[in-house]
């Protein structure tokens, strides 16, 4: 056996805090080092070479090399033992600069540290065996999740790619929190105008199988074969019968607050979102509906001409294989009723930021006048508090919310335009306006439609007579502030939705610490999850605006494209193995997989029927947990058995 | 601290567009980013920075604009008028504070009622933007 051992300088990110010379000196004592060398930066292409010129003129069979995090340049040296005809599985990467240098000041303790890293790599490369990279077929189908202006893009790229999509949407129409605004930053383009042909596009597209109503319940399997499984509920109304007569509304009976117009609206428990809705159908509310169970009324299904309402519609439970699935669940608006200070729930003329946006709406309840709730009186003086629960790490989100700056200057803009003798104030903490044209949409906000900007926090509003008497502070002069207002609109926060978070846990995707779901890699994956074949597009992972999460979405899609275009997929050799003879069959692997890659299969053994712990190749991340939690030793991680684990901490505890 | 009241109504919106009609500059082109106040070499003789004064003109806080001694420090130097980002003529609004004040109160000064030997104290910048005052 030839060991050849490589310590890249990494310029000076390793080079200043461990002695690379030292630690190149002291791999040559190690057992089985034919050549231990140094250079400054061994990704670069002469660093490959040298790798590769040793292996072809010593004959090296294991290579180490001292370095950064595998999970940089581990791709990047797979392929130059290829390249020269190893196995690519005999290479160990010792990261000493993200665990040593970087995370150290003492250069004599670093170095201490990267030899002895350095020489328990060396010892277990030693009994590295050659492993072998299986490979799984592919289902060329994408499964979307969610309907909103991320999941219809998405669904869309990989249409028009030819690829077959199924987008799952819960409500029942695709559109998402995009279809309530009314105008969009900064070109003030009508939302539902720019929306509404991509809705319409979806569902005529012949590769879309549009599923409204429905949500995932069980996802199973691995890239390439996740198997799904679907529950559809009942519309009650038969898509392809229903002709938007609109003949069974008058005749319903039940009146309940209209959910698209945030509740500042009836609706009938018959219904149809908003007139755009895609799939364009009626849609029966079965918690309002006095038809469904037991049949109290069915005067909608007198009057439909096409007989197109079915009282009788169960759910059903689809299944389908999806070659890759995207999560586009998108955000909730955070419950500013938390914030008790601001009022929102009590005082009726306090309103959030999306109900701003149906009252301004000329689809919505006022017809877009925009008249205030209590009195229904046009206000005469608008105060649009921004960061209401964003910025907050005490009590609310700690994190910028992103869009707010600029949906409330749009919103002050916008009540200007139509309340021309009008004052439109905004309190801010700082004016964030990082997007094409943003900066230029606020000060034309300022300077041509004279809204007021103040910077400080609101501290609190009450209810004064029939006006709102806000305290606030402005810090550009030092002061604190009072004066009336006749609405109050606040910048609500994103918060990750229900959707989001369920289906975090059911793809066992990671959250961060505030819900949102954890990119692969917050710069360079930004669309990809830890989970092969699960990706991600638009406020899922975090607060965006429509042209960001439009072309995540873009990206997600050409990601999930790159796996879908594909007939077969390699996995990772560093599986777990089960020695078939050692295993009890007791289970505890099967608890301790956090990718429920174990379950437990009968064999026949000795002519008895024992349970047995089996490993599904595809879905195994080889992280190791079985192998740690097993009793009776009968699970070796591949690339990280017992032994070579042993070789590293004996060698880590030398001193 | 008490707080200061603000309202937007008719006072308020007459004393900007007056402002602005002196000055023919837009008072809401001012974000706030303060560099006319660091460049201006009698900012600590100031009571309010010249920045704070646009601020309540945005705010058309006549009252408070008025009290203030800003506009009478600013010697029309035109520094803040040359480093502006958003291009403002900030000394022409320095001016038009100036004029809307000697406006107000047309009685305030008589130049013929001035002693001779009071000429030597007063701001000569008073006294032009008075003269000026007399031509309309």
């Amino acid at each position: 056996m030839k060991i050849g051992v490589y310590v890249c300088e990494c310029g000076s990110n390793i080079a200043a805090t461990v002695d690379v010379e030292d630690i190149v000196e002291r791999a040559k004592e190690f057992p089985n080092v034919e050549v231990s060398r140094v250079y400054k930066y061994m990704c670069a292409d002469p660093g490959q070479e040298i790798i590769k010129k040793d292996i072809e003129e010593k004959g090296l069979d294991r290579i180490v090399i001292a370095a950064c995090s595998p999970r940089m340049h581990e791709p990047t040296f797979r392929a130059v033992l290829e390249d020269k005809g190893l196995n690519p599985y005999v290479l160990e990467i010792v990261n000493i600069r993200e665990q040593v240098s970087w995370v150290h000041e003492n250069k004599e303790e670093g170095t201490e540290k990267a030899a002895s890293l350095l020489k328990g790599a060396v010892l277990r490369i030693a009994l590295m065996e050659p492993l072998e990279r299986k490979k799984v077929g592919v289902t060329h189908k994408a499964l979307v999740i969610g309907g909103g202006i991320a999941g219809i893009q998405a669904s869309l790229d990989l249409a028009d790619m030819g690829f077959k999509t199924t987008l799952v949407e819960k409500t029942s129409s695709i559109g998402g929190k995009m279809a309530q605004m009314d105008k969009t930053f900064p070109t003030l383009d009508c939302s539902q105008c720019i929306l509404s042909p991509k809705m319409v596009d979806v569902g005529r597209h012949p590769n879309i199988e549009l599923l409204s109503l429905s949500e995932v319940v069980e996802v199973d399997g691995y890239v390439g074969n996740f198997k799904v499984k679907i529950k559809k509920n009942p519309r009650y109304v038969l898509e392809e019968k229903c002709t938007l007569c609109d003949d069974c509304v008058p005749v319903c009976p039940v009146i309940v607050h209209d959910e698209y117009n945030q509740g500042f609206a009836p609706r009938k428990a018959i219904y149809i979102a908003y007139p755009q809705a895609i799939p364009a159908s009626y849609v029966i509310d079965p918690d309002a509906c006095l038809g469904i169970d037991p049949l109290i009324c069915s005067k909608c299904k007198d009057v439909c001409g096409p007989e197109a309402i079915d009282f009788d519609m169960q759910p059903e439970i689809i299944e389908e294989e999806y070659g890759a699935i995207i999560i586009a669940t998108g955000y909730e608006t955070y419950p500013i009723e938390n914030i008790g200070e601001y009022g929102y729930g009590t005082i009726p003329d306090v309103i959030s930021g999306l109900d701003f946006e149906r009252i301004i709406s000329s689809g919505g309840p006022t017809g877009g006048k925009i008249l205030r709730p209590s009195d229904a009186t046009v206000p005469k003086t608008v105060v649009f508090i921004h960061c209401a629960g964003s910025r907050d790490p005490s009590k609310h989100l700690p994190y910028c919310s992103k869009v707010c700056c600029m949906y409330s200057t749009k919103h002050a803009l916008q009540y200007k335009h139509v309340v021309h003798d009008g004052t439109a104030i905004n309190f801010y903490i700082d004016i964030r306006t990082a997007g094409k044209d943003y900066e230029e949409f606020y000060q034309r906000a300022a300077e041509e439609d004279h809204v007021i900007y103040i910077r400080g926090k609101v501290s609190e509003v009450f209810q004064d007579g029939d006006k709102i008497l806000i305290k606030s502070v402005d810090t550009l002069t030092g002061e604190t502030v009072e004066l009336h207002a006749d609405l109050v609109v606040l910048a609500t926060g994103m918060v990750p939705s229900e959707g989001t978070k369920e289906m975090a846990s059911l793809l066992n995707v990671s959250v961060g610490i505030n819900g949102f779901i954890r990119e692969a890699h917050p710069k360079l994956k930004p669309v990809d999850t830890a989970i092969g074949g699960v990706f991600v597009a638009g406020t899922v992972t975090g607060p965006k605006d429509i042209p960001e999460t439009v072309s995540n979405a873009s990206g997600a899609a050409s990601r999930a494209a790159g796996i879908l275009s594909q007939d077969e997929l390699e996995i990772e050799g560093t599986v777990a193995k089960v020695e078939e003879s050692l295993c009890r069959g007791c289970g505890m692997c099967v608890e301790a997989c956090p990718y429920s890659a174990i379950e437990l299969k009968a064999v026949n053994k000795y002519g008895h029927t024992v349970q047995v712990a089996f490993v599904n190749e595809a879905l195994c991340k080889g992280c190791g947990s079985c192998a740690a939690a097993c009793l009776n030793g009968a699970i070796n991680q591949l690339g990280y058995t017992d032994g070579q684990i042993l070789e590293l901490i004996s060698a880590l505890g030398e001193q | 601290m008490s707080f200061e009241y603000l309202e937007f109504g008719k006072e308020e919106k007459d004393f900007i567009e007056k402002i602005e009609e002196i000055s023919g500059q837009n008072v809401y082109s001012c974000y706030q980013c303060g560099k006319c106040s660091a460049g201006c070499a009698f900012s600590s003789s100031m009571d309010m920075t010249v920045n704070q004064l646009i601020h309540l003109i945005q705010l058309g806080q006549k009252r408070r604009v008025l009290e203030a001694n800003t506009h009478w420090v600013c010697a029309s130097c035109l520094t803040c008028t040359v480093r502006c980002p958003r291009e403002i003529d900030v000394a022409a609004l320095m001016e038009a504070v100036r004029e809307y004040h000697l406006r107000e109160e047309p009685e305030k000064i008589i130049i013929s009622e001035i002693p001779k030997k009071a000429y030597d104290k007063l701001p000569n910048i008073a006294l032009v933007s008075n003269f000026r005052k007399k031509t309309g």
